[in-house]
């Protein structure tokens, strides 16, 4: 009966026909507004740039101002938007599958303050000063940190931390390290210039150099995303039926929270804390996916990027000749927004 | 698998239909998780009867003479350090120690219990209402809301009139705060009013209005100067230096006030943890209940917040701690309101000493001090689950 | 033996549910768990789908250690449905049925003509072809518990095991249900073990009954067997006639009421 079934009922099961078809068209909107904030960063700035120049400084370039403004200035900024962008909106989502909670962001489990604690630490400790040099302290506080949730979430216990126990241990850590932080900077004016500006979450400034520094840990971050989506998938339903589908437990939730990690980690260096983007876009993206993973983590991605890179932009012109750092245009504009959705319809639980 | 007690609080704020994490795994841990917790003993005098359980007040015993006792550690230290005996001499006496204890340092301990117990009662009473561990009064928007107001003053004053002059920082900043945090209450509270209150909703959209304050409060941060930043630093951490009777008094009228009522309403809460239909079912009026659990945490937090600042992680620390300690199935108000009175001592009195003569805000101690505490109780639920 | 318990020992944190218990489940046959709430049925059945590790003893899925088997070969043989499951919000009928084909999917096998085929199949011996993308929070409790039993039918496994899979039904759709469990057995040579609660239904469904309390077996065998007036009163407290069946023959309970005090056992 398989084959006739399944010409004869096309509408059946959940890939065939039109289900299939509106989530392929969504993800294509989604790439389409991802390119137009592609565009809009690379072009609107201090100093606006007509998209003949960008065609121009992409194909031929001569060394004319904007060719140079493009290419070290605005492309990478762009690129470090897009690869922070992804990586908050696919770590929030997974954070929020796992955790089962609506209040989970990427910062959960440590890594946006065990990346404040490791950059104060640095500059004062060690007298780090350049840009870089913060991303990597950054990066390592944020693995430490997480790794160290992770390890707390599964002491004493079997069979991975729960998920009451993750969240818990997560917010414990991130309020002891905070406090650690706070009282750091506290004493020493040179790490709270910093700290403040970090805080605040910006991409402006940020060139070619940190693009390489972030990407491998956002691109191995997304690829065991992408392993983790069946899994969580399954989780989804009830740790029972999970091991009853034979799904290792332990195992989908030690990968999920590598990926968070990374991913947390990695754009929480080089942009600072961004966390309400991760936390605000998957509930933007759940009710066009609905709960399959497997398209809630690259819906969120998309999303991510391009809500990172229109805020910016956004920064980059109300307030001239200045610019507003990301986070602030976040919240200001992303904010409004999710409580008219959150209003508007009934949030779809997790 | 886990530990039972984390089991009674399922994470996703679970609603009608949406059943927790493993609802299978809960049914079958939940009989026998009873079997931890120790029974309900009923209390009768003449035609009142309550019910109190054993382990939950001999908690809260020792609660209440740790706070009594860091409090009179606390009041040793200063300019003059004393002995207890000495301290105690001083709060009965007429010596000459007798102004220092009752002007300077009995207000300040005193503000410190309060606050606590205030914030702590705040916390418990919002994770009851959301459902959700992770709810403190942040998420109501009283804190952000505080914190914003008061970073923009000492932001703007610094710079225009040379600092905050002295009847703004005693009276201007704790009423711009009650301000600034009653506001962003009611900002959160309107806006998640949809034909009722609806505990998700509520944390949702008060993330949400949190996230705008919070972003606006790290940009001013910015554009100021960084003395400025440093100095709002210190409040936004929460600090009880300096805190006199002006400030122990109004936190003191609003627990007074607001504990009865909120632990009348405690009998509600426990009826809130079922979905809306059961909840009605057992004639309860949802939404009034509802409305008046988050009212009394608003002022709570807000009365707490103008006083000393936002001290950070007493109020969803405490509720958690407690109910840890308590083997309860939701935060206990009462043992909540204890833990956090002895956690901003206990924080203050190390706040104090650690550094001394530096002095740091108590919100910097109270999550070193309450972090590893939580994880350790976490961990002990996991291993006694094993065992 | 397909499925076998082995001196187990079964609880929860430090609670001992059931101690030093044996059970077989042969290969092709309905065996059915009864007992009163709390007997430790429902934990024997998790203990045999690996979803609780023993804590002494030993369960065998034909003769191997199942707790040393991979776990998602163990998923491709045996197939649990627990209580009460729960499903995200928004969640499809379809989306839930293909969640079964979860073991016999890899990363790069995402969705073969084999997914397809056994989840139309599920989807049709349910009778849910036509829900197939109605999300599961719509829909009665019946059809819900109907959509969860397709799940594990499309899981496409020689065992499985059900925990009450007619709670919440009507007597009509539990017929349905426990008929489509004697199919599953009779037509697809199915094993199947199951927790039910009611007795007759028990009764004319299954090869084997198995009736516990207190954490042990009382007594297993046919049902004519087991369910007598003597085991009823043993095992339930209950003062019953047992007649037989005009329709299948099969013992029928007719209870009279609870057992007076001095003859309970407790």
């Amino acid at each position: 009966m398989s084959a006739s079934a399944a010409t004869a009922r096309p509408r059946a099961p959940g890939r065939a026909g039109t289900v299939h078809s509106r989530r392929l068209l969504v993800l294509a909107g989604l790439f389409a507004i991802l390119a137009v904030a592609v565009m809009l960063s690379v072009m609107v700035g201090a100093k606006p740039v007509p998209p003949g120049d960008v065609w121009h400084a992409l194909t031929a370039q001569t060394g004319t101002e904007n060719d140079i403004v493009v290419r070290s200035l605005r492309i990478p900024r762009t690129a470090v938007g897009v690869m922070a962008g992804v990586a908050l909106g696919v770590a929030g989502a997974l954070m929020q599958g796992h955790t089962r909670n609506p209040l989970a962001d990427p910062g959960l489990l440590g890594v946006t303050q065990g990346a404040a604690f490791a950059m104060v630490f640095g500059i004062m400790a060690l007298g780090v000063t350049s840009l870089y040099g913060y991303i990597w302290f950054g990066m390592a506080g944020a693995l430490v940190a997480s790794a160290g949730v992770f390890a707390l979430g599964m002491a004493g216990g079997r069979g991975g931390p729960t998920p009451v126990t993750l969240a818990l241990a997560g917010t414990a850590v991130s309020a002891f390290l905070y406090a650690l932080t706070s009282a750091l900077v506290l004493m020493d004016q040179r790490a709270m210039d910093v700290f403040r500006f970090w805080q605040a979450g910006s991409i402006a400034g940020r060139d070619g150099e940190v693009v390489w520094q972030v990407l491998p840990f956002v691109a191995v971050g997304l690829l065991l995303a992408l392993f983790n989506a069946p899994g969580l998938n399954a989780l989804s339903l009830g740790e029972d039926v999970a091991r009853a589908l034979g799904q290792n437990i332990t195992l989908t939730r030690s990968v999920g929270v590598a990926a968070i990690t990374l991913l947390g980690g990695a754009s929480v260096a080089a942009c600072g804390s961004l966390s309400f983007l991760g936390l605000m876009v998957p509930h933007l993206t759940r009710p066009l996916s609905g709960p399959d993973h497997r398209w809630l983590l690259p819906y969120s991605g998309l999303a991510g990027a391009a809500a990172l890179l229109l805020a910016d932009v956004v920064g980059r012109v109300v307030a001239r000749p200045g610019e507003l750092e990301v986070g602030v245009v976040l919240a200001l504009l992303g904010a409004p927004f999710f409580v008219a959705l959150v209003r508007r319809r009934k949030p779809v639980r997790l | 698998m886990s530990a039972p007690a984390e089991k009674a609080r399922p994470v996703s704020a679970p609603a009608e239909k949406a059943t927790p994490v493993s609802a299978s795994e809960e049914k079958a841990t939940t009989p026998y998780a009873r079997d931890h917790r120790v029974r309900e003993r009923p209390l009768r005098i003449g035609p009142a009867s309550w019910t109190v359980r054993p382990r939950s007040a001999a908690v809260a015993l020792v609660l209440l003479a740790a706070t009594a006792l860091l409090t009179a550690l606390g009041m040793r230290i200063g300019d003059i350090p004393m002995s207890l005996a000495q301290v105690v001499g001083a709060v009965v006496g007429d010596g000459p120690d007798h102004f220092v204890v009752m002007e300077l340092r009995l207000p300040r301990a005193l503000t410190g219990v309060l606050v606590g117990a205030a914030l702590a009662l705040a916390g418990a009473v919002t994770q009851a209402v959301a459902r959700n561990p992770l709810a403190s009064p942040d998420v109501l928007g009283v804190t952000p809301g505080a914190s914003v107001s008061v970073v923009a003053v000492i932001v703007a004053t610094s710079s225009a009139a040379g600092g905050p002059g002295g009847t703004l920082a005693t009276l201007g900043i704790p009423l711009l705060s009650l301000i600034g945090g009653l506001v962003g209450a009611l900002a959160v509270y309107t806006l998640a009013w949809r034909g009722g209150l609806d505990g998700y909703r509520l944390v949702l959209v008060g993330i949400g209005v949190s996230a705008v304050f919070t972003n606006v409060k790290y940009w001013l941060l910015t554009i100021g100067d960084v003395n400025d930043s440093g100095r709002a630093m210190v409040w936004i951490s929460g600090s009880l230096n300096g805190r006199g009777w002006e400030h122990v008094v109004p936190v003191a009228i609003g627990l007074a006030v607001l504990v009865p009522p909120a632990l009348l309403g405690a009998r509600s809460l426990d009826a809130l943890r079922f979905g809306d239909d059961t909840v009605t079912g057992l004639g309860v009026r949802s939404n009034l209940v509802r409305s008046l659990m988050v009212l009394a945490a608003v002022l709570l937090a807000s009365v707490a917040t103008a006083a000393a600042g936002p001290i950070a992680f007493v109020a969803l620390a405490a509720p958690q701690v407690a109910l840890r300690l308590t083997g309860a199935a939701r935060p206990p108000l009462v043992v909540s309101a204890l833990t956090g009175a002895a956690l901003t001592v206990a924080a203050d009195l190390v706040a104090r000493t650690a550094f001394s003569p530096v002095e740091l805000p108590v919100g910097v101690v109270t999550a070193v001090l309450g972090a590893p505490y939580l994880i350790y109780l976490l961990i002990r639920a996991r291993r006694k689950a094993r065992s | 033996m397909r499925l076998r318990a082995v001196d187990v020992k079964l609880g929860y944190g430090d609670r001992v549910i059931v101690d030093g218990l044996d059970l077989g489940i042969e290969a092709g046959t309905v065996t059915t768990i009864i007992g009163p709430n709390g007997c430790g049925k429902s934990t024997l059945l998790r203990a045999l789908g690996r979803l609780l590790k023993p804590s002494g003893g030993e369960v065998l899925l034909d003769g191997k250690r199942i707790d040393r088997m991979p776990t998602r070969e163990v998923a491709k043989i045996l197939g649990v449905l627990p209580q009460a499951p729960t499903a995200p919000e928004g969640l499809t009928v379809a989306d839930l049925v293909a969640r079964g084909r979860h073991p016999h999917q890899t990363w790069y096998r995402q969705w073969s003509s084999g997914d397809e085929s056994a989840v139309n199949e599920a989807l049709s011996m349910t009778g849910l072809l036509d829900l197939g993308e109605r999300p599961l929070d719509e829909l009665s409790g019946g059809q819900r518990q109907r959509a969860w039993i397709s799940m594990a039918l499309a899981q496409g496994t020689d065992l499985l095991l059900l925990d009450e899979p007619t709670t919440f039904l009507d007597l009509a759709h539990q017929i349905e249900v426990l008929e489509l469990v004697r199919r599953l057995h009779s037509e697809l040579g199915r094993t199947v073990v199951m927790v039910l609660h009611d007795l007759n239904l028990a009764a004319r469904y299954t090869d084997h009954l198995v009736a516990m309390r207190g954490g042990e077996v009382v007594a297993a065998g046919p049902p004519g067997d087991v369910l007598t007036e003597g085991l009823l009163a043993e095992v339930f407290d209950l003062a019953a006639k047992v007649i037989e069946d005009p329709v299948t023959g099969t013992p029928l309970v007719v209870p009279v009421g609870p057992l007076p005090p001095p003859a309970r056992r407790d």
